[in-house]
């Protein structure tokens, strides 16, 4: 049975969008649970899976999609990370989905899409060979566009516009780099990182450019980033998703993918690729949180924040450096669980009480308490407080940067914190010391129509992202985890 | 009589039948699409190695039908399409307004196409070609002119020259060979002035035929003026055959005159057809003009494979991407234009821009349309991804990095065009919707969608059926003795 897991982690949110497709509105309720039902499955196989991989198991699945090119999934333990960090944000951004529509128009669609990406996300995660990434990976592209297009207006069709000419054009770069790659040295396994001794330099660097340009369209790399903002006419639910775990983890992870499973860290030292990406991060770093700062729109700061954020990733895998690459990892799970908790923070204030703008958030904490407590987890992780999660983040980075002597890194992680700062404190002093306007509903008036699964799920990824800083050193951690990928293989 | 004459006599009674039986033809389709289907499906699951079949009469003097992977995989394709498009022109019958009489004459001709396709993808003689080439025209001539009669008539014109100069090739083959066998002319052929005149003018033929760049002007009117079932029909199934006659040729008779240069010409013209088609798709503002576009940039993509076939060492890729990708075209570009179809009998005018509101009022429908887009694109998963992944695989192998740019452009234009007809019926609407959807209306352009994306799925088994028999695989036909 066990040789299908990785099968049965692809048809289970399949089921659930043909489920949810196929079901007419006036069945909303069969929907959610069914959406709800296969979610926690999927949680309950993936914890099971954990433990296995722990012991040392690594599932498998393969089949000859064309003669000479396999379609494999592979549960290795960076797999695990990714597929993990989607599954349970994914459960809690359903519950969510279904508090923040109720009943809208579009709802079967919207669902389909929904599981059509996790299915997309899941599958980038397990990829065990460069075509069956780029197969899921375009398959998220496609299920990602009904999403962003979903309110229909002329704002969301043209983010939709953008959002297709960046994916589209990245994805077009990312497959000719990897097809040039494979006319040279053949199919590329993940797992068995391909001989590139016979290629020339000048080829390797070209391949490396054309697939991490690609790569860096979803994962928001200046200057590839400019989709993300635009994408922010989604609904809630959507941006939450796209931040935080789907389209732009995708993108960061292909990059942690290209570095250490195709060219590996020896190869990609040796071409002087590591430094340039290192740079190109951190200029991505500090131009998305001066552009953060510039915003007055609440999701539009938030969006420039996971520009500047994601790029914490990018900079720990190209910096070569075990620690380095502890925090780059770490990262991609520790950003997530923060982001998912900004951005549903962000639709229940615009749901709950029409609050957009930075300037309408005077006074949000004493009538919505709870959210602003979790916005503030969320925020204060963002600049790397203690003991919030992404402390840890840019701890081992910092480490990893002196480890791999590039000292100049620290500068950038401090000059991001303050900016991190710059842009996130003056929301929680708005939001906490500032007296409401008199317009605004009374906080009993909002406890008469409240909708307690709007708030929870934040509230719970909130003390998931203080749980994973607090307790960072216990091994299923995100940071014990990360630590053991980078131990299993990437210091060979 | 072996079950493989079958596959032209049914048509070939159907058509008789529909003929007597007036407007109870209709009724048909019910019968012949699930047994062409069978017929086809038992075809393609033959051994490879039963790939010649009908042969009571030896070579020279018999005719010769064979069944090698191309042949299979198109005979398959045009069962399929045939028949999904027949079961949703029995509930959506294609008729103008004040015209019930066309639906009558619809049938009498699907079934005369559907006979000269698949006897023209079976049979190996240029002569038996010719007769199918003038049947699939016919049928054609007349299914576009229910549609648009200037648009017909200009068709027929041009689909006359083309025969005419087809004709005129086979009859200089005859003379200087005494023989019209693909199969026995690949022995005999030699590179002198009548075969190379014959060659050229079969091809200039053959091209008009397909529909390739710059030969294309009569397609665009006359597929987009026609009713959607017969759109799908020409745009799937007749242009193709003109293709596949052209492999027999290029790659089968006279592959040892055909030089890189000429070859170089074709997947040049390929090239240009597929960034032209796609530029002029852009620039239609009538969705069915735009699908019809989208045909002269997908035709483009079989002949750019013609260069690719020919370079490479083991053109087993690149032949399977060509074959696949006239396979994939065929289901995407007829579930494209059925549902084009049904959308636009719901929206308010014929341009993109009217689209509004469909997404909400015909779901099922606009999922078709994406689906077939999806594979149009060359988007995974798909037979269209399947095939230009083979192709792209080719072109870079051989360093064809020009051709390689193109696939990879097409992809991006066809993007462009598709997704902004799909994002249009995203838009709210201004008035009002009456969806035209329901049972084989909707499930056949759905279906037919389906297995364009399917496609993608099996594509170890569809290279290995494309295999079959194919030209450069060695001779596979051990000829028999001549007969004393």
């Amino acid at each position: 049975m066990m040789t299908f897991a990785p099968l049965a982690l692809i048809l289970l949110p399949l089921a659930a969008a043909v489920v949810s497709f196929a079901l007419p509105e006036r069945l909303s309720a069969w929907r959610n649970a069914a959406n709800l039902g296969v979610a926690c499955v999927k949680l309950v196989v993936v914890t099971y899976l954990l433990m296995q991989a722990e012991a040392g198991l690594v599932f498998e699945w393969r089949y000859e999609f064309l003669p000479g090119h396999d379609f494999v999934l592979r549960l290795d333990p960076l797999a695990l990370l990714f597929v993990t960090l989607s599954v349970f944000l994914w459960l809690l951004t359903t519950i969510y989905a279904i508090a923040y529509f109720d009943r809208g128009p579009n709802l079967p669609r919207f669902f389909g899409f929904f599981n059509l990406c996790v299915l997309a996300a899941t599958g980038v995660a397990m990829s065990g060979t460069a075509i069956t990434f780029f197969l899921f990976y375009e398959l998220l592209t496609l299920a990602t566009w009904p999403l962003v297009a979903h309110k229909g207006d002329e704002k969301s069709l043209r983010a939709g516009r953008i959002y297709l000419t960046y994916t589209l054009a990245g994805s077009v770069a990312f497959l000719a780099g990897i097809l040039w790659l494979q006319s040279l040295v053949g199919p590329i396994e993940f797992a068995t990182p391909p001989d590139l001794a016979g290629v020339p330099a000048l080829t390797l660097t070209l391949i490396f450019i054309l697939c991490i340009g690609g790569l860096g369209v979803k994962a928001a790399i200046f200057p590839f980033h400019g989709w993300l903002p635009e994408a922010m006419a989604a609904p809630a639910p959507v941006s939450a998703l796209l931040h935080a775990v789907a389209v732009v983890k995708a993108g960061a992870f292909g990059i942690v993918r290209m570095i250490y499973d195709v060219y590996g860290i020896g190869t990609v030292a040796e071409l002087g690729l590591g430094v340039p990406l290192a740079a190109l991060a951190s200029v991505t770093i500090l131009y998305g949180s001066v552009r953060a700062l510039m915003q007055s729109d609440l999701k539009k700061r938030l969006a420039y924040s996971t520009v500047s954020q994601v790029s914490y990733i990018v900079l720990g895998a190209s910096l070569i450096g075990p620690f380095a690459v502890i925090g780059g990892l770490v990262h991609l799970v520790h950003q997530g669980i923060m982001k998912i908790t900004l951005f549903m923070c962000a639709g229940a204030l615009a749901n709950r009480m029409g609050i957009k703008a930075i300037a309408d958030l005077d006074g949000a904490g004493r009538q919505m308490p709870v959210t602003m407590a979790a916005f503030s987890v969320g925020a204060l992780g963002m600049i790397g407080m203690p003991p919030v999660a992404g402390f840890i983040s840019k701890w081992y980075l910092g480490i990893g940067a002196l480890q791999s002597d590039a000292a100049w890194v620290v500068a950038v992680l401090a000059g991001s914190s303050l900016l991190n700062a710059a842009y996130f404190l003056p929301l929680l002093y708005r939001a906490w010391l500032l007296p409401p306007p008199a317009d605004r509903p009374a906080i009993r008036e909002l406890a008469t129509t409240r909708d307690r699964m709007l708030i929870l799920p934040a509230a719970l990824t909130a003390l998931v992202s203080l749980g994973a800083g607090i307790f960072a050193s216990l091994p299923f951690s995100p940071l014990g985890w990360a630590t053991l990928i980078a131990e299993g293989g990437y210091l060979r | 009589m072996s079950p493989l004459d079958l596959l032209v006599a049914v048509p070939l009674c159907c058509m008789a039948a529909a003929l007597l039986l007036g407007r109870a033809a209709r009724g048909l389709i019910l019968l012949a699409a699930p047994l062409m289907a069978g017929l086809a499906l038992w075809l393609a699951l033959l051994p490879p190695d039963a790939a010649y079949l009908v042969g009571q009469w030896e070579l020279p003097l018999g005719i010769l039908l064979r069944a090698d992977g191309v042949a299979r995989l198109m005979i398959l394709a045009t069962a399929l399409v045939i028949g999904a498009v027949g079961l949703h022109a029995l509930v959506e019958p294609p008729e103008k307004p004040g015209h019930a009489a066309q639906a009558e004459t619809f049938w009498p001709l699907v079934y005369l196409l559907w006979a000269g396709a698949n006897a023209g993808f079976l049979t190996t003689d240029l002569f038996n070609l010719y007769v199918t080439l003038e049947m699939v025209s016919l049928a054609a001539v007349a299914l576009a002119a229910m549609g648009s009669l200037a648009a017909a008539l200009r068709y027929f014109m041009i689909a006359l020259l083309g025969s005419l100069a087809y004709l005129l090739g086979v009859a200089l083959i005859v003379a200087r060979y005494d023989t019209v066998d693909v199969t026995l002319l690949a022995q005999l052929a030699e590179p002198d002035l009548a075969t190379l005149m014959a060659l050229g003018l079969m091809t200039a033929g053959l091209l008009i035929k397909a529909a390739l760049f710059p030969m294309h002007g009569w397609l665009p009117p006359a597929h987009a003026a026609a009713p959607a079932p017969a759109s799908a029909l020409l745009s799937a199934i007749a242009v193709k055959l003109g293709f596949v006659i052209l492999v027999r040729l290029w790659f089968e008779a006279f592959p040892a005159i055909t030089g890189p240069a000429a070859l170089q010409v074709l997947g040049g013209l390929g090239a240009a057809a597929v960034l032209y088609g796609s530029v002029q798709a852009m620039r239609q503002d009538r969705l069915k003009a735009l699908v019809a576009y989208s045909t002269v940039a997908q035709v483009g993509y079989l002949f750019l494979a013609f260069p690719l076939v020919a370079g490479a060492i083991d053109p087993g890729d690149a032949w399977a991407g060509m074959t696949l990708q006239a396979v994939a075209h065929m289901l995407a570009k007829a579930a494209m234009f059925l549902a084009a179809g049904l959308m636009l009998k719901a929206a308010a005018g014929e341009r993109i821009a009217d689209l509004g509101g469909l997404a909400q009022a015909m779901p099922l429908t606009v999922t078709a349309f994406g689906l077939a887009a999806v594979s149009l694109m060359g988007l995974p998963p798909s037979g269209g991804f399947t095939a230009k992944f083979l192709l792209l695989t080719a072109a870079i192998e051989q360093g064809a990095y020009l051709y390689a740019g193109v696939l990879i452009l097409g992809g991006l234009l066809a993007a462009v065009y598709l997704f902004g007809a799909l994002a249009a019926c995203f838009a709210p609407a201004t008035t009002p919707r009456t969806p035209v959807t329901g049972g084989l209306r909707t499930a056949a352009p759905l279906a037919l969608a389906g297995l364009a994306i399917v496609m993608g799925f099996g594509g170890t088994a569809l290279v290995e059926l494309s295999a079959i028999a194919a030209p450069w695989a060695g001779p596979a036909l051990i000829l028999p003795e001549p007969a004393p």
